[in-house]
């Protein structure tokens, strides 16, 4: 295999590669990412603790801003974007999303039901 | 051995549709490496999602313990998050600089980073020997271990990127931006990256949810 580092044009890129910019173009990225995060992550911490915004919002709204932040995350640190060279780099990021879901979702789901239906247990322990 | 394809005709149709690409070859070896730790990262973060489903469960299990809102301090999980997003500012500086073979920012970049996972890592250290130091530690209640697994195995893996990082320091000084040198930063950036979006979520839904009265 070549050891190349600059790829010809037509390849696919490899994860945390950028395309071909000049040092200014990348380090504004990071910049811009790091303020997005801040402000994003500063939101969070701002609506967990206030009473301004009506209360059962805020879990909801914790769970919006996390996931905006990690979309902020992959696409200015990680590059990952929806470019035609990135295209396995995000059906890869897509399946592991997918099990992701599934692992988080199911479990939370399942035993959510299984709580609901179980008496208590103190009741379990009285018939035995 | 060294492939040369003719894929200047596809440029036209970036998405390669209906374009035969006689003989491509193998993608480069960076981009092989790269692609392949982009997997182990996938596979990372889904046994993540197992401590945080387990979590999710068990938060309310307290027998009679702790809850969340008593014991979490936002103060200093603010200052955890921000040390981890500087580090990962800093630590894009140092790939950067990586890449243009500049040595001083590069262990300035990497430096800096080194410190800020270490600051990190002190407070969530000193977080947990005072849980346990009151009777709180993982083996008093579910929602303790849970607690403890999930944002230990985080910071076990922080542990883990700065020794990778103080590695990539001493490869750098004694083998020079060597191609394989390279490629191994590249991953490490990946990782230390990816640490970040782990904390995301770790500070979302442990302290800040979690947290919640």
């Amino acid at each position: 295999m070549s050891d190349q580092t600059h790829i010809p044009a037509g390849h696919d890129l490899a994860p945390g590669e950028e395309e071909q910019h000049s040092v200014g173009e990348r380090i504004l990225g990071y910049v811009v990412g790091l303020v997005l995060a801040l402000l994003l992550t500063a939101t969070s911490f701002f609506i967990a603790g206030t009473d301004l915004v009506w209360q059962p919002s805020i879990p909801v709204a914790l769970i919006v801003l996390a996931i905006a932040q990690m979309g902020v995350h992959l696409v200015f640190f990680l590059h990952i974007t929806t470019g035609p060279d990135n295209t396995n780099n995000v059906l890869a990021l897509a399946f592991g999303l997918l099990i992701v879901f599934l692992v988080v979702g199911g479990t939370v789901w399942i035993m959510a039901h299984l709580n609901a239906n179980m008496p208590p247990m103190d009741q379990i322990m009285m018939r035995q | 051995m060294a492939i040369t394809a003719t894929v200047g005709h596809a440029r036209a149709d970036p998405h390669h549709i209906g374009v035969v690409i006689e003989h491509p070859g193998p993608a480069p070896k960076r981009i092989v490496t790269a692609y392949g730790f982009w997997i182990f990262l996938l596979s990372d973060i889904v046994m993540f999602s197992c401590f945080f489903a387990a979590y999710a469960v068990l938060v309310g299990q307290t027998a009679g313990g702790p809850k969340g809102a008593e014991i979490f301090e936002q103060r200093n999980v603010a200052i955890e998050t921000v040390c981890l997003l500087l580090s990962s500012f800093t630590c894009g500086m140092a790939s950067i600089a990586a890449d243009v073979r500049n040595r001083f920012w590069f262990y300035l970049g990497m430096t800096v980073t080194c410190v800020l996972g270490l600051i990190f890592l002190a407070i969530e250290f000193r977080e947990f020997a005072d849980l346990v130091a009151r009777g709180y530690g993982p083996s008093r209640s579910a929602f303790l271990t849970a607690f403890f697994s999930l944002v230990g195995c985080h910071g076990l893996h922080v542990s883990a990127g700065v020794l990778w990082l103080l590695t990539m320091m001493a490869q750098v000084f004694a083998k020079g931006f060597r191609a394989d040198v390279l490629r191994r930063m590249m991953c490490f950036a990946l990782f230390w990256h990816a640490l970040d979006i782990i904390w995301v979520g770790v500070f979302s839904v442990v302290y800040l949810l979690g947290g919640a009265p």
